[in-house]
């Protein structure tokens, strides 16, 4: 579509070339009486061929494509002239573009005037620009193949579409309680408090343990967790805190269930008690 | 334990019942975690539905997050015009965009500038972030650290794909319109330079 939209336009102007009637050249022994006419593209038409063009690659594919168009046989002047006016044109508008033919014109106009000139006997350092350009056109076009064969690909909304199957309005959502009941904590709670025992000493810290601090702390214990993963239970506490410090992390565990921030895990009966981050209901 | 029926029911009602495509992982650890279901029964369950729902109008697919519930392909076109709106069309400039990140990724926003030669536009690049086809996945170690961009499980569901594997086969560089043939055929026209010049000089 964008082709031919493009092609009308170029056909439309071909009557402003048409001075170069005689005859001008003969290439491989073939008279050559018309010039390609295509690569002039009249400035009105720029809009629609920009928005029919991907870019200055794929203008070029294009004139390649249809064989009108070869790099030997660039006239330069006329291109320049009208990359030239198509900047002119573009000063106020996508000015970003035009840098972008712009520089394609350049590199046109390089490679026709390293063919002009002489061949140097001496192997010159940089590569040819043409094997640059033609890579750069091959890649193109393969991205392009892609893009179409992506469009062509099934997808949702146009090619596929979900079957869903809706609930009645009273059905909501169960948010999962946590697993443990509070004997299996206590329980749990004790057995800490048990081996606190070892580590008790008679030092009296005057310090306060403050439950929010710790209900932070254990927070951030949880969030360390890497993929939040379960942490166990017991080792939320510090034993050498003593008691009161043991006291204190439980009352944080129990405060940040109750505000829904963690949950509880028991795989199975008297088995390890586990702890993460709440991470929201089957309806997530 | 749990009945082979109840398994199947529940599955195909879980299934039916969400808007994404649901895992045999989630199936396992959210929908049964009561039941303790091993994967593999999860799997052969899932099996027997597909073939269950083989004769019917919705066909159960594995799309790369998961099972779905679809609506069967022959069908669409007919179902299609139940539909108000018209399926989104996207632009060449997108596809192209999204075609070199599911190609070539992990791969730069500049990367994608040098094939297309054309600058990506921040809209296209917001777009494909937006509908959560694609992510950055990272900076390249270059000047500038650019983020990489990839594509997502979600690409893929979209188009019904398990894995990127599945993707149409890039165009061979041999099926190109400019080949090496016409590679050569330049190059040869070099020695004509002579020509060439007379053809300027006449003009």
């Amino acid at each position: 579509m964008s082709a031919e939209l493009a092609n009308q336009f170029l056909k439309n102007d071909e009557g402003k070339m048409q001075q170069q009637v005689l005859p001008f050249a003969l290439i491989r022994g073939e008279a050559i009486i018309e010039k390609p006419q295509d690569l002039f593209i009249p400035p009105d038409a720029l809009e629609v061929i920009l928005e029919s063009f991907e870019g200055p690659l794929d203008l070029l594919l294009y004139l390649i494509k249809r064989q009108k168009f070869d790099i030997v046989d660039l006239p330069i002047a006329p291109i320049t002239t009208q990359y030239m006016s198509y900047v002119e044109l573009m000063k106020g508008g996508k000015l970003e573009l035009a840098a972008e033919y712009l520089v394609m014109a350049a590199i046109l106009a390089e490679i026709k005037s390293r063919l002009l000139l002489p061949k140097q006997q001496v192997e010159e350092e940089d590569s040819d620009p043409r094997a640059e350009l033609v890579r750069r056109l091959q890649e193109y076009e393969v991205i392009k193949k892609a893009a179409q064969d992506l469009d062509d690909l099934p997808r949702m909304e146009r090619d596929i579409s979900a079957a869903q199957a809706k609930f009645s309005e009273s059905f909501s959502y169960k948010i999962r309680e946590a697993d443990v009941d509070l004997a299996d904590l206590v329980g749990a709670l004790q057995a800490v408090l048990k081996r606190t025992k070892a580590f008790e000493h008679h030092h009296i810290t005057r310090e306060g343990l403050s439950t929010r601090q710790r209900m932070s702390e254990i927070l951030a214990t949880l969030q360390q967790v890497e993929n939040q993963n379960f942490t166990a239970f017991e080792s939320l506490f510090e034993l050498s805190e003593g008691r009161d410090g043991v006291v204190v992390s439980f009352l944080a565990i129990l405060e940040l269930l109750k505000e829904n921030l963690i949950e509880c895990q028991q795989a199975e009966e008297l088995g390890q008690i586990h702890l993460r981050l709440y991470r929201g209901s089957i309806s997530d | 334990m749990i009945s082979d029926k109840h398994l199947a029911q529940l599955i195909e009602a879980a299934i039916f019942s969400s808007s994404t495509p649901l895992s045999i992982k989630k199936l396992k650890e959210k929908l049964l975690a009561q039941y303790l279901v091993p994967s593999i029964k999860i799997k052969q369950t899932l099996a027997s539905i597909q073939t269950d729902y083989q004769n019917r109008g919705v066909n159960l697919v594995e799309v790369a997050s998961g099972y779905q519930f679809q609506i069967k392909a022959e069908h669409n076109d007919d179902i299609a015009l139940l539909s108000e709106e018209k399926p989104q069309k996207y632009s060449r400039a997108l596809l192209e965009t999204m075609a070199l990140i599911a190609y070539k990724q992990p791969i730069t926003r500049g990367e994608i500038e040098d094939v297309r030669g054309v600058a990506v536009s921040s809209h296209i690049i917001k777009t494909l972030v937006e509908r959560q086809w694609v992510k950055v996945v990272g900076h390249k170690e270059v000047p500038g650290r650019p983020s990489m961009y990839a594509t997502t499980k979600e690409f893929l569901d979209y188009f019904s794909l398990k894995s990127l594997e599945q993707l149409p086969e890039l165009m061979p560089i041999a099926k190109s319109a400019i080949t090496d043939s016409t590679m050569q055929d330049i190059m040869s026209k070099s020695t004509q330079v002579s020509q060439s010049i007379e053809t300027e000089t006449k003009q």
